[in-house]
């Protein structure tokens, strides 16, 4: 019996492991057409592999980063992400504190709002938010955060009441009473415990931002900035050949940051997934 | 306690909720308001009523754009939850390699929806060549199925960790009261793990309808709607209508199209809501 299941494991792991391959295949075979020049890089050769005729080495990586505008639209997409993320951060877990410890209609009326804005689909705001971003002036990638943080207030705001709800509140009151007002008792005793939620919220909002596509394309100032996925966009969205090579440098310079920080906090990530969904 | 909270509500609550009226609010009784005018910026509409609506329903590729999105939706909810839970139930049984196999294959999660689009583009597009059938952007059936696949590489991998969840936490004792009755793998599998793992399934087949409901990005990225708008989706559907077509009316209605698509994913969302409680008051 025992030997059975081994070898029946061992046969699972196998067909697995063939399973994982093909998962990752997609992403070998960019990594692999990135390195081939532009002529090896068509409809039916995408699978074949460089040869010492086509293969390009780095030029097409050194396009992508000279000419192209990548080191520029990878900044502005770090600075979009890591500013909307502290902003959502910092600000929805205080409102979250604030609508749970508060009972009375303005918070419960907050509470629905929020929890409703996180069912609407983007489509039905995209025309009226990108036109109210231009005419406050919120369209650089310096200041979109504000839109983000008001768009992308529900679902933070949803998970941080969900547990501030199963915080005592005797520890506060004990804080409170020990002379800590209501700021620093959030910030030096509820903030503390909410700890797991903040990495689970700051997890799910990264992996929102950093591939949004559609809002940034609508609401910045197109002709100054560009984002990573707008950036992509572009090259098969404009008329006329695409430039393959190049493309493919881009997607592979995109994927390995994402890959760098999966691995590093793959525990992490899976965790604040898991918990996002439960509540979610 | 609560009046020193109180008090404090232009630190805590203000900023958030002053974000939120800009972001969401404005914006969203704006667009109901507009989808009952005749517009091309948002300061010169004219009230024309319900003929958006009207117009919105008579437009045969919006209705293309409906069945296209329920069949996809339909097709890509089933294989992605059945699968998600097939390798669940595999990667909780204790084999080698578990922790690189469920690192594997969440990782497409991370990769954004354009960035997805076009590998799968090129990739389809090669196989298809080499078996001599038309490219993804000439043929709607190729267009229909590359996006499930798409779609089912993104998400499984996302509802197989929520399922693993799931699976883990149903109590040690349930598996080995059944083991000492004399249960089989099929009947520990069906009478034991499924009806304990029925709030999973209630959020995994949710979020995955909705996220395909709503699908916009990979749509754009793998056929955008080619060829002639016959594998458009209704978020791409919507676009379309706002920023492609010329011609001073399709605006309202694009904007009355959004209400409509908003309305559909509201009930979806009520209906989740219903069936989570049921669920809970069961327990």
């Amino acid at each position: 019996m025992a030997k059975k299941t081994r070898t029946g494991n061992a046969v699972i792991t196998g067909i697995f492991v063939v399973f994982c391959l093909a998962w990752v295949y997609p992403v070998v075979m960019v990594v692999l057409n990135s390195f081939k020049v532009e002529s090896a890089i068509s409809t039916n050769t995408a699978f074949e592999l460089p040869t010492a005729g086509t293969f390009a080495g780095l030029s097409n990586f050194a396009d992508a980063l000279s000419s192209k505008g990548f080191l520029s639209a990878f900044w502005y997409s770090l600075v979009i992400t890591v500013t909307s993320v502290v902003l959502i951060l910092i600000c929805c877990s205080m409102c979250a504190w604030f609508i749970t410890r508060v009972n009375n209609w303005v918070s419960k009326l907050c509470y629905f709002l929020f929890v409703f804005s996180m069912v609407v689909p983007f489509q039905m705001l995209m025309f009226t938010l990108s036109s109210i971003s231009d005419r406050l002036g919120l369209n650089t990638p310096y200041n979109i955060c504000l839109i983000y943080l008001g768009f992308g207030a529900g679902l933070a705001v949803f998970m941080f009441c969900g547990f501030v709800k199963s915080i005592p509140i005797e520890i506060e009151e004990a804080a409170m009473i020990d002379g800590c007002g209501p700021v620093r008792t959030f910030f030096l005793v509820v903030l503390p415990m909410l700890k797991p939620t903040v990495v689970s919220v700051g997890i799910l909002e990264t992996m929102w931002l950093w591939n949004d596509y559609l809002l940034p394309y609508l609401v910045l100032d197109r002709k100054k900035y560009t984002t990573i996925p707008i950036l992509i966009q572009y090259f098969r969205g404009s008329y006329g050949k695409v430039e393959m090579g190049p493309m493919m440098a881009c997607i592979v310079l995109t994927i390995i940051p994402i890959i760098i920080v999966y691995i590093a906090g793959q525990k992490h990530i899976i965790k604040g997934v898991s918990a996002g969904a439960v509540k979610g | 306690m609560q009046k020193n909270i109180k008090r404090l509500w232009p630190l805590f609550l203000l900023p958030t909720f002053a974000a939120f009226v800009i972001g969401f609010i404005i914006p969203f009784i704006q667009g109901v308001y507009l989808s009952f005018c005749k517009f091309q910026t948002v300061n010169k509409a004219t009230f024309v009523g319900l003929s958006n609506y009207v117009k919105a329903f008579a437009d045969t590729q919006f209705s293309h754009a409906f069945w296209f999105t329920v069949r996809f939706t339909v097709v890509s909810t089933l294989l992605i939850n059945i699968l998600a839970l097939i390798i669940a139930l595999f990667l909780t049984r204790g084999i080698k390699g578990t922790n690189l196999f469920r690192t594997v294959f969440f990782m497409p999660n991370l990769i954004g929806g354009i960035v997805l689009g076009y590998i799968w583009q090129i990739l389809l597009n090669c196989v298809l060549s080499l078996l001599g059938k038309p490219l993804l952007a000439l043929d709607s059936t190729y267009g229909y199925w590359g996006l499930i696949i798409l779609m089912c590489w993104q998400q499984i991998g996302y509802m197989m960790i929520i399922y693993i969840a799931g699976l883990q936490s149903i109590p040690n004792d349930y598996m080995e009261a059944a083991k000492i009755d004399g249960a089989t793998t099929w009947q520990t599998l069906w009478h034991v793990k499924l009806p304990n793992l029925m709030p999973s399934i209630t959020i995994c087949s949710f979020l995955s309808l909705t996220n395909s409901f709503k699908l916009f990005d990979q749509n754009l990225a793998l056929t955008a709607g080619e060829p002639a708008h016959m594998s458009e989706m209704l978020a791409l559907n919507i676009y379309n209508t706002f920023y492609v077509r010329s011609g001073i009316q399709w605006k309202g209605i694009g904007q009355a199209k959004a209400v409509i698509f908003c309305i559909i994913v509201v009930l979806i969302s009520l209906i989740q809501l219903k069936a989570t409680r049921s669920k809970e008051v069961q327990q």
